[in-house]
């Protein structure tokens, strides 16, 4: 634990040292705070707004936290049957490649049409965006198994589940892992893409994405910097729960999870 | 030429029924090539039998035979008169790497075996697993993980997990190989040491000519192309053998004998070629 949070110290030093520079920036140029706000400027008017920026978070958190579960209950099912056989592989794969290619808001518009404006909805848009990197990643590690260790189970009379307990699923959880970490941040992005269509029925009452555009159209650039940084936090909570849990369930083995022995 | 070569050493002991036996064994690959041909070969209980031969003389081709995953496409073997597929519980295979499993402990890597095999409780698996850690010399470092442990550690442990289930035959494919000499002339001495603990049958494939004469009750020299037997070469060597056994003159003509065999099938094959 004291080890993540140094690890934290670091790019929390950046973000310090970034919003300093873009003190003095906007102080020393002049700059019109509907084009660039100062941080001061951002932080005060995101305190004033506090309520309505947490409920914009609390949606989205939901929104996105949501749709990744389900993505990742759905990726690993979808992933353990690909994994199944080479003939299965060979059919289906294309199409979960559909997934990765075909642009969000290509489809967005008819996910909004069948299922209605709301979290449904925007639920769907983060599952499909978060889908692809669950399923390709966790694949690879269910089929990539040493070939020895797989020998090793079958010449010991394993049977498929032993196999699939045993060998196959601790084996994947790094791949997995991966995915998790792309997904995590796609979740937030996929959030706000469906809000972008889904809630823009909801007046006043949004999450991050809505906000975001609503507080444009008014020109609330320094609310709008405040709904961006909580973007951006949001993002990262996300992210650094499921390094979290990569480090909990891989650094006593795994070498991505490793830090090099104290030097 | 080949086809049968007598077992010596089982002619010696007496007709004592062999406990595995190959019988005008052949495999070919789906590609239409032949990498073992006609080959027969006897292991009389308590044998301990090394492969040595050129790259492609499918020694280690034979050892998977044994398994059972790889179909045979001639003759046959057999494992205390059974096929290889209904004789797995007796047979443990140790690979060239040591396939530990990352993710456990070298405690839990041991456990496998049994765990696989079923039929016992973990605490069962516990107490049996720390016993054979005990056996190869590694009580210190149950809870560690594969990763902290150096090759021929792992290599110890990959032995005690290939034991735990009690075989009647340890097939080994070069399980020494990756590991420096010092430790292989150590591990070699182990594995003698536990031989005289717990009687197994063992067949065991290297590329040393050293290690094989000293391990070994019997070494046979295959030819490539197709592998055929070209030589078996009884060790008289009384067990358990000592690390001295290596300056001991009889023991270095052996392995002169061993290696010349080795250099006229591989100055045969330049011949052929040129």
């Amino acid at each position: 634990m004291k080890r993540f949070l140094s690890q934290l110290g670091w790019p929390v030093g950046v973000f310090i040292a970034v919003l300093a520079l873009w003190y003095c920036g906007t102080k020393l140029f002049e700059v019109p705070a509907y084009i660039l706000p100062d941080p001061l400027r951002v932080i005060s008017v995101g305190w004033e707004k506090r309520d309505n920026l947490f409920s914009a978070v609390r949606i989205s958190a939901v929104e996105a936290g949501g749709g990744f579960i389900l993505s990742v209950i759905g990726g690993v099912i979808i992933a353990f049957i690909l994994a199944q056989s080479a003939l299965i592989r060979r059919c289906m794969f294309p199409y979960t490649i559909l997934l990765q290619t075909v642009p969000i808001v290509a489809i967005a518009p008819l996910i909004l049409m069948w299922f209605g404006s709301g979290i449904k909805s925007v639920l769907l848009i983060v599952f499909i965006i978060c889908l692809f990197p669950i399923i390709a990643n966790t694949t690879q590690g269910l089929i990539s198994v040493d070939q020895n260790l797989l020998n090793l189970f079958r010449m010991s009379n394993a049977s498929r589940s032993q196999v699939l307990f045993k060998l196959r699923f601790p084996h994947a959880i790094p791949n997995f892992f991966v995915g998790l970490r792309i997904s995590g941040g796609l979740s937030v992005i996929g959030a706000f893409t469906g809000e972008m269509f889904a809630s823009s029925n909801a007046v006043g009452e949004g999450g991050l994405g809505y906000s975001i555009i609503y507080a444009n159209s008014q020109l609330q650039t320094d609310y709008l910097f405040a709904l961006v940084i909580a973007c951006a936090a949001l993002g990262s909570c996300f992210f650094f729960t499921v390094v979290f849990f990569e480090w909990l369930f891989l650094h006593n083995w795994h070498a991505s999870a490793m830090k090099p022995d104290a030097e | 030429m080949t086809a049968t070569l007598p077992s010596k050493a089982a002619a010696v002991e007496g007709q004592t029924k062999p406990f595995a036996s190959v019988a005008g064994l052949t495999k070919r690959f789906s590609n239409g090539v032949t990498v073992l041909e006609n080959v027969s070969l006897d292991l009389a209980p308590g044998d301990f039998v090394s492969l040595i031969g050129p790259s492609g003389c499918g020694k280690s081709t034979l050892l998977k035979l044994f398994s059972g995953l790889s179909s045979i496409s001639g003759g046959e073997i057999t494992v205390d008169g059974m096929k290889p597929d209904d004789a797995r519980e007796l047979m443990s295979f140790i690979f060239q790497d040591a396939t530990l499993l990352p993710w456990r402990t070298v405690i839990g890597n041991i456990e496998l075996g049994l765990e696989l095999e079923g039929g016992t409780t973990a605490p069962q698996r516990r107490a049996k697993a720390f016993e054979l850690l005990k056996l190869v010399g590694l009580s210190d470092v149950a809870n560690h993980y594969p990763r902290q442990l150096s090759g021929g550690m792992k290599m110890r442990v990959s032995i005690a997990r290939a034991l735990s289930t009690r075989p009647k035959l340890l097939l080994m494919d070069e399980p020494f190989g990756a590991l420096d000499e010092m430790t292989r002339d150590y591990l070699n001495e182990e594995l003698l040491r536990l031989r005289e603990e717990q009687k197994w049958t063992a067949l065991f494939v290297t590329h040393s000519v050293a290690e094989a004469v000293f391990l070994s009750t019997r070494v046979v020299v295959l030819q490539a192309k197709p592998g055929r037997i070209r030589r078996d070469i009884v060790i008289p060597f009384p067990f358990p053998r000592l690390p001295q056994l290596r300056s001991d003159p009889a023991y270095l003509d052996l392995v002169g004998q061993v290696s010349q065999a080795l250099r006229d099938i591989c100055l045969e094959t330049k011949e052929a070629r040129a």
